[in-house]
């Protein structure tokens, strides 16, 4: 079981030509492409099909790249038929294939790049373009992540017991953060994007602006004290959110809302309590916090992209969106937040200020502050 | 099979290489002589996929000393030819 947002071909053809689309066969790169070409339309940015854009730049993450056309070259391989890869096989599989799509769809001619951090990814595109155009090395930055989907992706995740498998016959109920009966998250695929512009240029240019990217802060655990490969050190958790807000220049009390990591595993009540920690806040005092993988899933890599594109539409439209599946809290989280504050419906809110953390294999952190504008 | 002749050679070739066209170049640009990648704007890197669909459909195989000296329409009906 898994989740994959439904492209009909008719929709890749407004993205890529013919051409393009020839022997093309990676699910991470379509999404990236319908997301982040997207996101530049939705910020009207010219695209000169003549001239390089040197102001704009993009960073767009990923896990891995074109797995399935990387399984076709196996087999062709395996085969002794390497010369009938055809030419866009390294350009579908290679890391930075995502990043290099959208830098000839946009021309953009700063930094273009792909990072990767595993789950952290999409939040760390963001900091790293936000980076970027703090220190005046770029005026625009396409920041976004995807992720491949299907078993040859998954499959591994379903190996370490951390996929639920007890929803099978119930697939919409399947993934459900901060339950007692969560028992494993359903990965996801997809891509999210936004369009981080310096605020003079916005201005000067008239451009619709969502929110303004506070600051945040990038750590890892070391894989030390708690954290492993697939575990997190808490007090590194702890630390990057509070230095997310010390970047930010703002008091934990000013946060209205968190997009939490959240993904349905044993680990949701740890993740709550270094919220709780870090924020020196609980009960009734914290702030509205949900998990956008209810209902989508586990996007990996793509999660923190696609997760701070639902957070940043929450400021601009007021509200919360509630946490599905969320019927049966855990009662180790009732503990230390109050029922109300964990949204099971829509409910209006205004939000001024929200923080979203993402957290990844090899223990790595993420978290980003925005404020509504 | 009977022999082909160049022309019914090239009318299948024609429709191969026009997928691999940049959108501003029309099919009517194509002509015998017109250089691949220098006149038509053929990414080079597609060469070796117009080969693979010559391939398919004329049942032949190109060896690399084939490919250094696909140029033109005209070469790749030459080797075409000999080989079929």
């Amino acid at each position: 079981m898994g989740g994959l947002p439904e492209i009909s071909e008719e929709k890749k053809r407004e993205y890529l030509t013919d051409l393009q689309l020839r022997n093309f066969n990676s699910s991470g790169i379509l999404y990236g492409v319908i997301a982040g070409m997207d996101a530049i339309k939705d910020a009207n940015i010219a695209i000169s099909e003549k001239e390089p854009n040197w102001d704009l730049g993009i960073i767009f993450g990923t896990g891995t790249s074109g797995v399935d056309k990387f399984r076709e070259a196996i087999y062709k391989v395996d085969d002794q038929n390497v010369r009938r890869l055809g030419s866009t096989t390294v350009i579908q599989t290679m890391a930075s294939g995502i990043s290099a799509y959208l830098g000839g769809l946009t021309g953009a001619a700063n930094l273009v790049t792909t990072n990767s951090s595993a789950c952290a990814t999409g939040t760390e595109a963001i900091l790293l373009g936000y980076e970027r155009i703090a220190q005046g090395k770029a005026t625009q930055m396409l920041c976004g992540s995807t992720s491949d989907h299907g078993p040859y992706l998954w499959g591994g995740f379903d190996a370490m017991k951390v996929i639920t498998y007890k929803h099978n016959h119930e697939p919409q109920k399947a993934s459900r953060p901060m339950s007692a009966s969560a028992s494993g998250f359903v990965p996801g695929s997809g891509a999210g994007a936004v369009l981080l512009e310096s605020l003079e240029s916005a201005q000067e240019r008239g451009a619709t602006m969502y929110a303004e990217v506070l600051g945040g802060h990038i750590n890892s655990g070391g894989q030390r004290d708690g954290g492993s490969m697939t575990a997190p050190n808490s007090e590194a958790v702890q630390r990057c959110i509070k230095n997310a807000l010390i970047d930010a220049g703002i008091a934990a009390a000013e946060i209205d809302y968190i997009n939490g990591h959240l993904t349905a595993t044993i680990k949701d009540a740890t993740e709550i309590e270094n919220w709780c920690r870090a924020l020196n806040r609980s009960g009734a005092d914290f702030p509205y916090i949900n998990s956008l993988k209810g209902m989508v899933g586990h996007c990996l890599a793509a999660s923190g992209s696609v997760e701070a594109v639902s957070t940043i539409l929450q400021m601009q439209e007021g509200f919360v969106f509630p946490n599905i599946n969320c019927e049966d809290l855990h009662p180790e989280i009732a503990t230390m937040v109050a029922s109300e504050k964990i949204p099971r419906e829509k409910i209006p809110a205004t939000i001024h200020t929200a923080i979203k953390a993402s957290f990844g294999f090899g223990d790595v952190n993420a978290c980003v502050i925005f404020r509504k504008i | 099979m009977p022999r082909m002749t160049t022309e019914e050679i090239y009318t299948k070739l024609e429709p191969i290489v026009a997928t691999y066209l940049p959108e501003d170049i029309p099919i009517s640009e194509i002509d015998p002589d017109s250089d691949l990648t220098g006149e038509l704007n053929i990414n080079s890197a597609h060469l070796v996929d117009i080969v693979l669909d010559v391939e398919d459909e004329f049942n032949v195989e190109f060896a690399n000393e084939d490919m250094e000296t696909l140029r033109t329409m005209n070469d790749a009906v030459a080797i075409i030819q000999k080989k079929i």
